[in-house]
């Protein structure tokens, strides 16, 4: 299964805001719901997000269980040039993830 | 020839999904009407009666159309459709060597978007190896351990799920084209049987909700016509891909029926039975339903 799907225009112009997408797979459990058996199944959520486009933050965000499962972003970000769009994320449980997509400036 | 041609006649309504006592007798002088119809059409040398729908074709609507618009968004857009995450680990998969063998999909299926196309439509099969039906996920486990040798995924295991997908991706917007012909007849009859039959403390058959009060409400929901056409589905009450093998068994807990354990036949009886209903409907893929 892949991490995430980081969706980026095929290319984008100098200066301008461009659409960033990203669907991260991840339960996102709210640590509200219950087990068959009636046991409280613990609460796993990705806490923090960031976006570095060439190191340079462009996006953070701080999520909670109000966030469903498979969390979908989306945003904007203007870029003088070609390069990297690397995501991080850290969830509850301490496990990190990331994945990245490249932008070329037309 | 002539005694088949009897044996397939069926009444149009079955006693339990007659809402009037009084049609009763009617059903029963008109089914007797048919017969004998048919008795003299064969003994004419006319071919068999084909299998009645008690919902016909022109009246066929998709899950999605009973939808609400946050789910028709979801569907559509292939970026924030969440079943895509389950298609691309498919296709991974698909291209991954496995088992003993150290095959992969791909050794012998090639390229899984041609060779893949069309073929998710034609699920539940009969197959003469194990003479019987299988649904897809049933054939993707069997070539795990006929063909490379390795064991058989658990139903609803993201491993068998994201193959699922991906095969059923490769038919998308195609129709559904099962066959119920020669032995997959009697899987068939099963099927049919269980979705006009009551079950449950509730006492309902599936006809009841989907054929008889499709779109309209119970609870929060609309009823639609349970065709199935979008699974393996992305359902929002999951949070999660599922199969149909766990949806129909959701709708049995929901009525508080007997649930069939997972991958039991009684699912695929019912499986072919919803595809036959739902022939020439577009398999969407990913689906997304509440």
């Amino acid at each position: 299964m892949p991490d995430a799907r980081i969706t980026v225009p095929a290319s984008v112009a100098r200066g301008k805001p461009f659409e960033v997408r990203i669907i991260v797979r991840h339960p996102m459990e709210t640590g509200y719901r219950t087990d068959e058996s009636g046991q409280s199944i613990p609460r796993n959520v990705i806490r923090s997000l960031a976006c570095r486009y060439n190191g340079e933050l462009v996006f953070s965000g701080r999520l909670s269980s109000g966030i469903a499962a498979n969390p979908y972003l989306r945003f904007f970000v203007t870029a003088k040039e070609s390069g990297q769009l690397a995501f991080e994320w850290v969830d509850d449980a301490g496990a990190r993830g990331s994945d990245s997509a490249a932008v070329t400036v037309a | 020839m002539r005694a088949r041609a009897a044996a397939t006649v069926r009444p149009s309504r079955l006693p339990d999904s007659s809402s009037d006592a009084s049609i009763g007798r009617w059903v029963t002088s008109s089914t007797a009407r048919r017969a004998i119809l048919v008795g003299v059409l064969s003994a004419c040398g006319v071919g068999a009666v084909a299998q009645e729908r008690t919902l016909p074709l022109p009246a066929l609507r998709s899950g999605i159309t009973f939808a609400g618009a946050d789910v028709r968004a979801m569907q559509a857009d292939d970026v924030s459709n969440p079943g895509f995450l389950w298609v691309e680990g498919g296709e991974k998969r698909w291209n991954t060597a496995a088992g003993a063998t150290g095959k992969s999909c791909a050794s012998c299926h090639g390229d899984g978007r041609s060779s893949m196309r069309g073929v998710a439509t034609r699920y539940p099969r009969y197959a003469e190896a194990v003479k019987g039906v299988e649904d897809l996920d049933a054939r993707i486990n069997r070539c795990r351990t006929e063909k490379q040798g390795a064991p058989p995924w658990p139903r609803e295991s993201e491993e068998l799920l994201s193959l699922s997908a991906y095969v059923s991706y490769q038919s998308r917007a195609l129709p559904l084209a099962v066959s119920i012909d020669g032995p997959a007849r009697e899987t068939f009859d099963r099927g049919n049987a269980f979705y006009h039959a009551r079950h449950g403390q509730m006492n309902l058959s599936c006809a009841q909700c989907h054929d008889q009060n499709s779109g309209k409400r119970l609870l929060v929901e609309n009823l639609s016509q349970g065709h199935g056409n979008a699974f393996p589905a992305y359902r929002l009450e999951w949070q999660s891909l599922g199969s149909l093998q766990r949806r129909i068994r959701a709708c049995l807990f929901g009525i508080r029926a007997e649930m069939p354990a997972p991958g039991a036949p009684e699912l695929t009886d019912v499986e072919l039975y919803l595809a036959w209903r739902a022939q020439g409907l577009p398999l969407e893929a990913p689906g997304v339903r509440r």
